[in-house]
């Protein structure tokens, strides 16, 4: 346990090595990292990364946690020894945090970390001082280089062979208020003084008291006219004035330490109204330039990897509908989750670079007032940034937003950010109606259009915002209080790891669900109602028979278009065929067909889905060379059978490409708002509030244009 | 007593915090080092002046001026 940027995460490292996994704590989706450590020849430990907090007091849903689990001595996570880790450059602040976890009596092992930075600023600590004042073993690490772990083992060994708690409280709440500490105690069976008064205060968010629990601590504090704040307030006064006492025995100050230090020099300049924002717009313009270039080669090998496994798994398998199952089915929904993953892995690497050299609070200070305009907060920029990527790590970005409301407001707004899904729709339906000319000599004319749509999304996820801000109101206030560390390097396995997480959460979160759906489509797009997808083909291939009967032998391209019909005869008699039509009077207004019916209610679950749907539909066959051309190709020649003109008019297709900018297409994402919200209610609203939007700008683009 | 707030500071100027006027965020204030008879610099402001970065107990925090002026200083 520790402060935020104390090097917590490093000493995990060190001592569990690959040895960790990461979870969630019980019953709550606060990420926990957990892993093992052998202790000696016989034991091996589980070590658990809290996640780092100022105090025992919290005040995001992630600190919450650490207060949940130190409370209540019968959590499964309740640690038997907690190692503190403190940033010995500023011990001060760092002690309050260990001087309550110590009074919790929990076993501590106090780790000064960071102590190089310390005497770069001309200060020596003196750790046998701090180990006797405040009565636990205190151990010099360096959590970067591994100094000091073996020290770390027998400190570990020796307060789990013989657990040793100070003599007395650091602040013992039974001075300023006996009764009610006392009553406490006797009332709930404590016998820890801190761990009482901690019910007093913060028995309303303790999941572990039951109703009848909290009410009686109600009561106590009535009865003892107990004020919580002013409490709170004295002791954490109280705590820094013992330890300053404490820190002046401990610290040998050598030279004063009044110059501004490089890091608040940089400050000037990233904080600068000019350069400031010229610095974190290149930055953004790299990422996208990430995410979109640099990507796209990964992409097509991922793509031709699955295209070349379906087809030597189809020519190497008996033909059937399990083999059938296997390609089209799930390896292709496999494909669909894989070919997202380059995307992700480049966006969350430069977030988490970006996050390690502490560059990302600095961005959050500039952007914080004008996103505090729209019901934001600094701590949005994150979560909106990653969802260029994809919605559901982004929504778990929010965790950090301490304002439950600013919070809300932005899991609630994150999916309008274009996410990487919707870019092949974008693309195809571009490249359809948008010409590939230069205008100005210098932009291409696609991708102008594309980045209106990325601009339009940003935009429209802020006037959401906005509103959402005038619809919920609350009592809460939204504050940034928030530590600016000082840059440091990157360490290069924190960041490793944190792509890998992001990875891993949407593989197996949003690929879970698009696997789902893949084989529920191919189910429905495969089978019909009783014979009627027979009739359909015979009756294709009786007019088959019937235009080429003249001809002695039928063409290998004649026969190819034969087939094609075929299939898409079979398509529109099957299941998701009848779904289409079924609900193409809803679609009609937006300028759509039952073939795009089929699609959007494909999609539905996962957008990504779209563009493979619209492939199957209109039957690209399996020898297709290349399909971005083929389907786009195909997609032109496509015929409206009312005015005998294309189908894909420009009205059409920007009236598809505004309503996947808006639509909530996305089961992940709503999984995920659900599991953050932790209502039904929440992502209901976000359904209802995105799925009108589309439907209404789709039809307003529709009739405009057409 | 003095009016003065951390958020009337100019660049560079160093106050002592006294007292604050607003007791919930205080809690918040105090577990982060603003503490009465502590020495505050504000080192740096975001473009239009809101938020501020103020150096105090020795590291680098940022909050609203808002925030900043519920600290009331010398």
């Amino acid at each position: 346990m520790g402060n935020p940027n104390a090097g917590k995460s490093s000493l995990f490292n060190q001592l569990t090595g690959l040895r960790q996994k990461t979870g969630n704590f019980p019953g709550v989706t606060v990420d926990k990292k957990s892993g093992m450590w052998p202790l000696d020849a016989t034991t091996t430990v589980t070590v658990v990364d809290f996640p780092g907090v100022y105090s025992i007091y919290p005040k995001s849903l992630d600190e919450q946690i650490v207060t949940d689990i130190l409370a209540n001595p019968a959590h499964p996570d309740y640690p038997d020894v907690a190692v503190v880790v403190v940033d010995a450059s500023n011990l001060h602040r760092n002690l309050l945090l260990f001087t309550q976890i110590a009074d919790l009596g929990v076993p501590t092992v106090l780790a000064l970390n960071m102590l190089d930075v310390a005497r770069d600023q001309g200060k020596e600590v003196n750790g046998a001082r701090l180990a006797m004042r405040l009565g636990v073993p205190v151990i010099r690490i360096n959590a970067r280089t591994g100094e000091g772990i073996e020290q770390v083992r027998k400190a570990v060994q020796g307060q789990l062979a013989n657990p040793t708690l100070p003599a007395k409280l650091f602040f013992d709440p039974a001075d300023e208020a006996p009764g009610l500490v006392a009553d406490t105690k006797a009332q709930y069976g404590l016998d820890n003084n801190y761990l009482a008064l901690q019910y007093v205060i913060q028995h309303d968010g303790f999941s572990f008291l039951n109703r009848d629990q909290q009410l009686g601590l109600d009561t106590l504090i009535k009865t003892h006219q107990f004020s919580e704040t002013a409490f709170q307030a004295n002791e954490t006064i109280t705590r820094y004035k013992r330890i300053a006492a404490l820190m002046g025995e401990a610290i040998t100050q050598k030279t004063a330490n009044d110059q501004p230090t490089w890091s608040q020099k940089l400050d000037r300049i990233l904080l600068h109204p000019v350069w400031g924002y010229a610095i974190f717009g290149f930055i953004l313009l790299l990422i996208f330039q990430a995410i979109f270039a640099w990507a796209t080669p990964l992409q097509d090998a991922i793509d031709e990897g699955v295209a070349w496994l379906n087809g030597t798994l189809k020519q190497n398998l008996p033909a059937g509908p399990l083999t059938d199952l296997l390609t089209d089915g799930i390896l292709a929904g496999i494909g669909g989750i894989l070919v997202f993953v380059p995307q992700i892995a480049f966006l969350f690497l430069l977030v988490s670079l970006l996050e390690e050299s502490g560059y990302m609070s600095r961005v959050m200070v500039i952007m914080d007032r004008i996103m505090r305009k729209f019901g934001l907060n600094g701590r949005s920029v994150v979560p909106l940034i990653s969802g260029v990527a994809c919605a559901v790590p982004a929504i778990m970005a929010t965790r950090s937003i301490g304002t439950r409301r600013d919070r809300l407001i932005t899991i609630l707004v994150t999916p309008l950010m274009s996410c990487s899904a919707r870019l092949p729709i974008y693309t195809i339906l571009i490249a359809l109606v948008v010409p590939n000319t230069r205008v100005l000599g210098l932009f291409n004319m696609q991708g102008l259009a594309l980045m209106a749509l990325y601009l339009l999304g940003l935009v429209s996820a802020l006037l959401a915002a906005y509103v959402l801000k005038l619809i919920l109101k609350t009592k809460e206030r939204s504050f940034f209080i928030m530590e600016l560390p000082t840059f440091k390097l990157p360490r290069w396995n924190h960041v490793g790891l944190s792509v890998w997480e992001s990875v891993r959460a949407f593989v197996w979160e949003a690929g879970r669900v698009i696997l789902a759906i893949s084989i529920v489509l191919w189910v429905s797009a495969s089978y019909g109602p009783g014979d009627s997808m027979q009739q359909a083909e015979d009756r294709v291939r009786q007019q088959g028979a019937a235009l080429t009967a003249g001809t002695p032998v039928m063409r290998q391209s004649d026969r190819d278009q034969l087939e094609n019909r075929v299939a898409a005869a079979r398509r529109e008699a099957s299941y998701a065929g009848r779904f289409g039509h079924f609900i193409e009077p809803v679609i009609k207004p937006l300028g759509y067909d039952w073939k795009i019916g089929i699609a959007l209610l494909a999609s539905f679950a996962a957008r990504e889905v779209f563009v493979g749907t619209m492939a199957t539909i209109y039957s690209i066959g399996d020898g297709a060379d290349e399909e971005g051309v083929t389907i786009r190709e195909r997609l032109r020649a496509e015929r409206n059978p009312d005015t005998g003109g294309p189908m894909y008019t420009p009205a059409v297709a920007w009236s598809l490409l505004i309503f996947y900018v808006f639509a909530m297409m996305c089961m992940s994402t709503l999984a995920a708002t659900q599991r953050e919200t932790k209502s039904w209610k929440w992502p209901a609203v976000q359904l209802v509030y995105m799925m009108l939007l589309a439907y209404g700008a789709a039809f307003v683009t529709y009739r405009v244009l057409s | 007593m003095s009016k003065r707030s951390v958020a009337d500071l100019k660049i560079g100027e160093r106050a002592t915090i006294m007292a604050f006027n607003d007791q919930l965020m205080s809690l918040k204030l105090l577990e982060m080092g603003c503490l009465p008879g502590a020495e505050i610099c504000l080192h740096c402001k975001a473009p239009l002046g809101d938020p501020i970065c103020l150096n105090v107990s020795g590291y680098c925090l940022s909050m609203r001026r808002s925030e900043a002026a519920t600290i009331l200083v010398e």
